[in-house]
């Protein structure tokens, strides 16, 4: 196994470094009420509308667990191959801030409820295997405000209480583009499962990135820093990139690295420290003690194994025996729920070699264009397959059928309609064609000629030619049959 | 009628039901009596005009189904009161009136009790003496300057001296036993899980437990039946099976095994003290019940194990009073300025000693050393009472080592106000229920306490046995209202 090709390394004069990277990403849990209280979770609501007398801490005030989002982070897990742990504590992570009304936020610190576990990248060069240390449950915090008013800070506490999952990673990646990857897998797998709807701008996905170098060939993991709180892929690898180098440098001018937690700054495209490993809180966990033990059932745990959809990797590996697809379009048609549901629909009907060029090619890049998802796609699923049946019956040809695709996404029109309204079937009469045929050879005799006497080349001019006379609707491949017989 | 407020609470029940007395009338003799009584310093907040409001409304349609019917009820300030001040002893909730009831109070008015105040504590429950509330020293009614104990002080004083014929504490590792061991009256720390903590301003919610303090076992027994219930709004709230403790209650004991731990004759206990216990152990032999010896050898670890469990949680619960949201905010240079002048200003010295200790023992590289130990003893000190329980029903102890003090005593010596609780801390570290009732006087004339613990969920059979006693030893608390004069 080569990999040097797509090894992600930072040169500097003799040395090459490796870049070690390991991910805590936050991911918001798919539930209508919050951890542990039952108000809504609904993004964008007024400034504290969604605020309970326990997410606002009043006194006296408990907090009861939301067992919808223990089936989720549950769920998760077994998404993510990993093991469930039967009894798991949520503990008391003390600090004080503004946004933080308890003073503590409710986590799992040493008995998460879910152990290790992997998620497989489909890179370039072949998968790669990422492993996930473990999955916790644990509250998020409110939202301070600065920048309303010169001398206040507003709190809005709508998202206190919010279900989070925080999935870390082994510190397995070493480049941008396996962060990426593995990112884009982990948010598919939960959309999958419906557990996090991994909407990065509405903060539903965001993450800690730990970055270490080290040289080529070491085996000892470099001092880390924590870049905090990048919420899209782009700044995360931006940060990567930008903070692997600083290190670098660092390192060649003989300085050391200090583990530190750093912010980046999107602006400028750099990461700043945030603070020293002197300076880092001491969180004083201990266990909640108005929480007891989170104790589930192998019944609970098999229930729920029951609920789990076929996931990316099963999907790919089915589209790859049963569609014979390559594993390149496997991969993007199972990225997400909706594009295979969307190809599976498709080729219910139609050819599904194909329905794959069409949906990866055609369908993506117009739909890209428009800035839209899939589920929003103007074209339906039965209407694309009706348009991959016309080629295939030779009604029109590859090229008039862009045509009419273009058509379609105006609006879902049935493509048949298009192509009778529009008169764009494609000529497949040999009759017809002969005498079209016939005409373009008596126009151009002296090149039918020369054609005869050895300009083979000469063909590809009377194919354009008889094309142009029938306004592209002459079937491509009869019209070579017949030429050939014809000259 | 005869002195409304000398009345027990079974007593206004009945007169109330047989229509021989109105909700008004009796609600108004406490008001009047409690008028009389400023200078006990029992009550932080007064609801006296809407206490008589309410026993008019409830005389208009009586409801005599009720098992409270339109009995008044002075409650300690740390349960959360809907649209009622709520101060938890501490200047830091000092205009805090919460939106909400907590679940045991609201349990109290549905069944028809109407509220007449809130009482004076210690602040957040840290004390023993009900010296540390913001809100001033509570007198005890026995007496000139004694304290009523902590710290349901304002609550203990308040039966005793009759304010209400009944109150409900709070107890986190003594706080109802003890100051109803200094009053004369009657106090139960229900088994953990027994009441529910919502609406309680929590100190340590391991331990925290809500209480009935009345004049007598059966008063007890019934407002226990009244606040106990499973609460899905209470995680630690425990659905068993509960008892209608005021109709099995019973003086029949014979045959039950009463044990007596040899590690609780501490050192330099007062002989006072002995004797009493030496009494209580006669009264239950005289009821047929059988006296067996047993150890609790892990019993000297308590105390300290308590002071590292319960400063740790309190250090965490009280996060929440940071002036950001609501009670006593001191407005400072920046947010971290304005954190540390509202908590250095809003909290008093016992509260800030605690969350120091128990900061300190959260803290990374002492973790291990103290909390986490202290909770591997506390598991210890609950297998102790495991096994005695194989062997008796319940056990008799002192509840204090000495009666009552003097104000101001103790206040420079915390070590020593925190031995007053060496006899009842045990019992909230293995979550057990435990009752005090008056057994006797000392030479000054002050009340002392005897205290039965339980097995778990075993509140009728606790509360049988102090029935039977109760009986037995016919205490007479000697009040002699020398402060209304």
């Amino acid at each position: 196994m080569s990999k040097d090709k797509s090894e992600y390394l930072i040169n500097r004069k003799d040395n090459q470094y490796e870049v070690v990277i390991g991910l805590e990403v936050h991911a918001q849990v798919t539930s209508e009420s919050k951890l542990f209280s039952a108000s809504s979770t609904k993004f964008g609501a007024e400034p504290n509308t969604q605020v309970s007398l326990v997410d606002a801490a009043l006194p006296g005030m408990l907090p009861v667990i939301n067992e919808y989002c223990v089936k989720q982070a549950i769920k998760t897990g077994i998404g993510l191959k990993a093991k469930i742990n039967k009894r798991s504590v949520f503990d008391r992570k003390n600090y004080f801030y503004a946004d933080l009304p308890q003073g503590y936020q409710i986590s799992q610190f040493k008995d998460p409820i879910v152990g290790e576990g992997k998620v497989i990248l489909d890179m370039p060069d072949g998968q790669k295997e990422v492993g996930i240390e473990r999955l916790h449950l644990e509250q998020d915090a409110g939202k301070s405000i600065h920048d309303l008013d010169p001398k206040n800070t507003f709190v809005d506490l709508n998202r206190s209480g919010v279900a989070l999952m925080e999935i870390v990673s082994k510190p397995d990646l070493r480049s941008p583009d396996e962060v990426n990857a593995y990112v884009k897998k982990l948010r598919s797998i939960m959309r999958y499962l419906g557990t996090c709807d991994g909407n990065m701008q509405e903060g539903s996905l965001r993450a800690d990135v730990n970055v270490s170098v080290r040289k080529k060939g070491s085996k000892v993991f470099g001092t880390r820093c924590e870049i905090k709180n990048v919420n899209s892929i782009k700044f995360m690898q931006m940060a990567i990139e930008y903070e692997a180098n600083r290190q670098v440098d660092l390192i060649e001018e003989g300085q050391s690295i200090d583990q530190e937690t750093r912010l980046f700054d999107t602006k400028k495209n750099e990461t700043r420290s945030m603070r020293s490993k002197e300076d880092a809180h001491d969180y004083r966990y201990f266990p909640d003690p108005d929480l007891l033990p989170l104790e589930v059932s192998d019944d609970f745990i098999e229930k729920l194994k029951l609920e789990i959809p076929e996931l990316p990797d099963e999907k790919k590996k089915r589209f790859i025996e049963k569609f014979k697809l390559s594993p390149y379009e496997a991969t993007i048609l199972v990225s997400d729920n909706e594009t295979s549901n969307y190809f599976e629909n498709v080729i219910k009907k139609s050819d599904v070699k194909l329905a794959t060029n069409w949906i990866i090619g055609e369908l993506f890049a117009a739909l890209n264009e428009k800035n839209i998802e899939i589920t929003e796609s103007p074209i339906s699923a039965g209407n694309l397959s009706k348009l991959i049946n016309l080629i295939k019956d030779g009604t029109i040809s590859g090229k008039i059928a862009k045509t009419v695709f273009e058509n379609m996404m105006e609006g879902d029109k049935d493509p048949k309609k298009i192509v009778e309204e529009k008169g764009l079937k494609q000529e497949s009469d040999p009759k017809a064609l002969e005498a079209l045929i016939d005409k373009v050879i008596d126009d151009n005799r002296e090149k039918a000629n020369e054609y005869k006497s050895g300009k083979v080349k000469l063909f590809g001019f009377f194919v354009g030619q008889v094309m142009k006379v029938s306004g592209g609707k002459a079937n491509p491949q009869l019209v070579n049959e017949i030429l050939k017989k014809k000259l | 009628m005869s002195d409304i407020t000398k009345q027990s609470l079974s007593e206004l029940i009945k007169n109330i039901k047989d229509k021989k007395l109105s909700s008004t009338e009796v609600i108004k003799a406490f008001v009047e009596r409690s008028e009389k009584s400023k200078k006990l310093n029992a009550y932080v907040t007064e609801d006296f005009s809407a206490a008589i409001d309410k026993a008019k409304k409830f005389d208009e349609n009586p409801n005599l189904d009720l098992k409270l019917p339109g009995i008044p009820i002075a409650v300690k300030d740390l349960f959360c009161t809907k649209n009622v001040k709520t101060t938890a002893g501490s200047k830091i909730l000092n205009n805090f009136i919460p939106t909400y009831e907590s679940t045991v109070t609201q349990n109290i008015w549905n069944e028809g009790a109407i509220l007449l105040g809130k009482l004076n504590c210690d602040e957040f429950a840290m004390g023993s003496s009900n010296e540390t509330s913001f809100y001033g020293c509570v007198q005890n009614p026995i007496d000139k300057d004694l304290v009523p104990g902590g710290s349901s002080g304002g609550s203990s004083s308040a039966v005793a001296a009759q304010l209400t014929p009944i109150t409900i504490g709070t107890d986190t590792g003594g706080s109802i036993r003890q100051p109803a061991s200094f009053t004369g009256i009657v106090g139960l720390k229900p088994t953990y899980g027994s009441c529910s903590r919502y609406g309680i301003v929590a100190f340590a919610s391991s331990l925290d437990q809500a209480g009935p303090m009345a004049q007598n076992v059966r008063d007890c027994a019934l407002l226990h039946e009244v606040i106990s219930s499973y609460d899905e709004k209470d995680s630690t709230s425990i659905d068993f099976k509960r008892n209608n403790y005021v109709k099995e209650l019973t003086n029949n004991i014979k045959g039950k095994k009463i044990g007596i731990p040899k590690e609780y004759r501490v050192d330099a206990m007062p002989k006072e003290i002995e004797d009493l216990w030496k009494k209580g152990i006669d009264y239950v032999k005289e009821c047929g019940a059988e006296i067996i010896d047993i150890s609790l050898p892990h019993t000297n670890y308590a105390l300290p194990t308590y002071y590292i469990v319960a400063p740790a949680e309190a250090s965490s619960n009280l996060a929440r009073y940071d002036g950001v949201k609501y009670g006593f905010r001191a407005d400072g240079e920046n947010l971290i300025d304005m954190y540390e002048k509202t908590r250095s200003e809003g909290f008093g010295a016992e509260v800030q000693r605690r969350i120091m200790i128990g900061t300190y023992v959260l803290s990374s590289g002492y973790y291990d050393a103290y909390y986490l130990k202290a909770q591997k003893v506390r598991k210890l000190i609950k297998n102790d009472f495991d096994e005695a329980y194989k062997k008796v029903d319940a056990i008799l102890t002192p509840s204090t080592p000495s009666s009552a003090f003097k104000i101001g005593e103790k206040t420079n010596d915390p070590v020593s106000m925190y031995l007053n609780d060496i006899f009842t801390v045990p019992v909230n570290l293995a979550g057990l229920p435990g009752i005090s009732i008056p057994a006797g006087h000392d030479a000054k004339g002050y009340p002392l306490g005897l205290q039965i613990i339980g097995k778990a969920f075993d509140e009728q059979n606790l509360l049988n046995i102090a029935y039977a006693m109760e009986e037995k030893i016919d205490f007479k608390n000697k009040i002699t209202d020398w402060w209304i004069k």
